[in-house]
């Protein structure tokens, strides 16, 4: 695999809503194949709307977002999405259906054989972890921790090269974040996507990300590895580091 | 006469009256669906007619029945059978539950789910019949079953236009100051009523949602 390519690219994407209120400005940014990129941010930094421009629920209104090397605009936006695997904070799995199909549900619509679908589900509940009786259960039996393990298991389904994950792991309870977090780094090393992954967490970021791309305002102001984060003269970036540890201290007592 | 030997005395014409009841109530139901929930599924997809939608189904509901029934009078073919006309009459008061109910119950599906099922590449039509149907058809069967109590209430006025149904007996009770005659009108009818109401508020819970 050639680890330099580049899967999706922002060209100086921005947002506006219909008022003229800028959510993103002037975003340049690429994510390259493998590799899991964190959008870092507080709340209303835009980095929930940067993901968003990759899977086309929104339109960038100047500039474009390429992905696979072609404009967002020139894909068919099913077919895009299709392709591109979608986890988010509050899940959305479909109440009336079971775990199996919730998992199967892009398979399903692609038409791909029955045997096919049950094998597929069956390897990805194995992979997130789960029992395969878990497939036969409703969405509300579940845990929140087993609810966003079949989150991430339905937006691996159709083995999409891309992977959008927004606070995938943000409601759960530290021990079981933790958990999600550590087993989620196995899987991607098994599978290699490339993950564009949102979080407003530090912590997160620093375990996750191969890089980090800091947000404030709708603008990046600072790409680089944790190591370069963590030692990064940027005043922004000392701030939220700085925010950070202190909080890190505050919990830790010493 | 009492009630009950006028009751037995008279008891196929009773059921007669009943089935047609049944059969003008029926069709105006299942006409009323068939205009009204599209219509509420249109309106959630095109904000901009919500409000007139909703504000001419109000309209309609305000329009006292007799004053409706005269005013359909005069349309062409419907106006020709008084049959016709009670149905279209019904099927007018039954949209405003149906378009109403409708359109909360889509748009009361929960945001994330709509958002993960368009994240995931599901077309319009996906969205609609996998998702935003099913989880709302017990809000929109709740609407169906208002629709169908008012329209069974208000058939018993459509024998005023001479369109049959138990309002006949009811009416012609009136005319003879007769409360046996009045009865044997208005007690099927009250069941009628009940009995719509209770199945279809069970199909109602049946079909709702599971929830943790």
């Amino acid at each position: 695999m050639n680890a330099a390519q580049t899967e999706v690219e922002f060209r100086a994407a921005s947002y506006w809503l219909p008022n003229g209120h800028e959510i993103l400005r002037n975003v340049n940014l690429e994510v390259r194949s493998g590799e899991i990129l964190v959008l870092l941010g507080r709340s209303g930094s835009g980095k929930t709307t940067a993901l968003k421009l990759v899977n086309r629920l929104l339109e960038p209104s100047s500039g474009e977002v390429y992905v696979e090397g072609r404009a967002g605009r020139a894909w068919d936006a099913i077919q895009l999405r299709r392709h591109i695997g979608y986890a988010i904070q509050e899940v959305g799995l479909f109440p009336h259906y079971t775990v199996a199909r919730n998992i199967a549900l892009v398979p399903s619509i692609e038409q791909w054989p029955r045997e096919r679908i049950d094998a597929r589900v069956q390897e990805l509940l194995k992979l997130v972890g789960l029992n395969s009786e878990v497939g036969s259960r409703y969405p509300h039996q579940l845990s929140g921790g087993q609810r966003q393990r079949v989150g991430v298991a339905r937006a691996l389904a159709a083995d999409p090269p891309i992977l959008l994950m927004d606070e995938p792991f943000g409601a759960l309870d530290p021990l079981t974040r933790s958990d999600l977090q550590r087993e989620f780094l196995g899987v991607q090393k098994q599978l290699g996507k490339t993950v564009l992954f949102v979080t407003h967490d530090l912590h997160e970021a620093l375990l996750l990300g191969t890089r980090i791309a800091l947000l404030e305002e709708g603008r990046l102001v600072s790409l680089s590895s944790p190591q370069e984060f963590l030692g990064s003269s940027d005043p922004l970036v000392r701030k939220y580091v700085q925010a950070f540890s202190a909080a890190d201290t505050a919990r830790g007592g010493k | 006469m009492n009630f009950w030997s006028f009751v037995v005395e008279n008891r196929a014409q009773i059921l007669q009256l009943t089935l047609e009841h049944l059969w003008i109530v029926g069709i105006a139901t299942l006409l009323a669906v068939a205009v009204g929930i599209p219509l509420g599924i249109l309106i959630t997809r095109k904000p901009a007619l919500q409000k007139p939608v909703i504000v001419i189904a109000n309209i309609i509901q305000t329009i006292p029945s007799l004053a409706l029934f005269g005013f359909l009078l005069p349309a062409p073919w419907i106006g020709e059978r008084a049959g016709r006309l009670a149905i279209l009459a019904l099927m007018l008061y039954s949209l405003l539950p149906l378009i109403r109910n409708t359109y909360a119950g889509i748009k009361g599906v929960d945001h994330a789910v709509v958002e993960a099922a368009r994240g995931m590449g599901l077309t319009d039509w996906q969205l609609l019949y996998k998702v935003e149907l099913p989880l709302a058809a017990s809000v929109i069967l709740a609407g169906i079953r208002v629709a169908v109590v008012i329209s069974v209430g208000l058939a018993t006025i459509a024998a005023a236009i001479g369109a049959g149904g138990l309002g006949e007996l009811i009416f012609r009770g009136l005319a003879m100051v007769n409360n046996a005659v009045i009865l044997a009108g208005a007690i099927p009818a009250a069941l009628m009523a009940l009995a719509a109401d209770f199945l279809l508020g069970w199909l109602e819970r049946s079909i709702a949602p599971q929830r943790a």
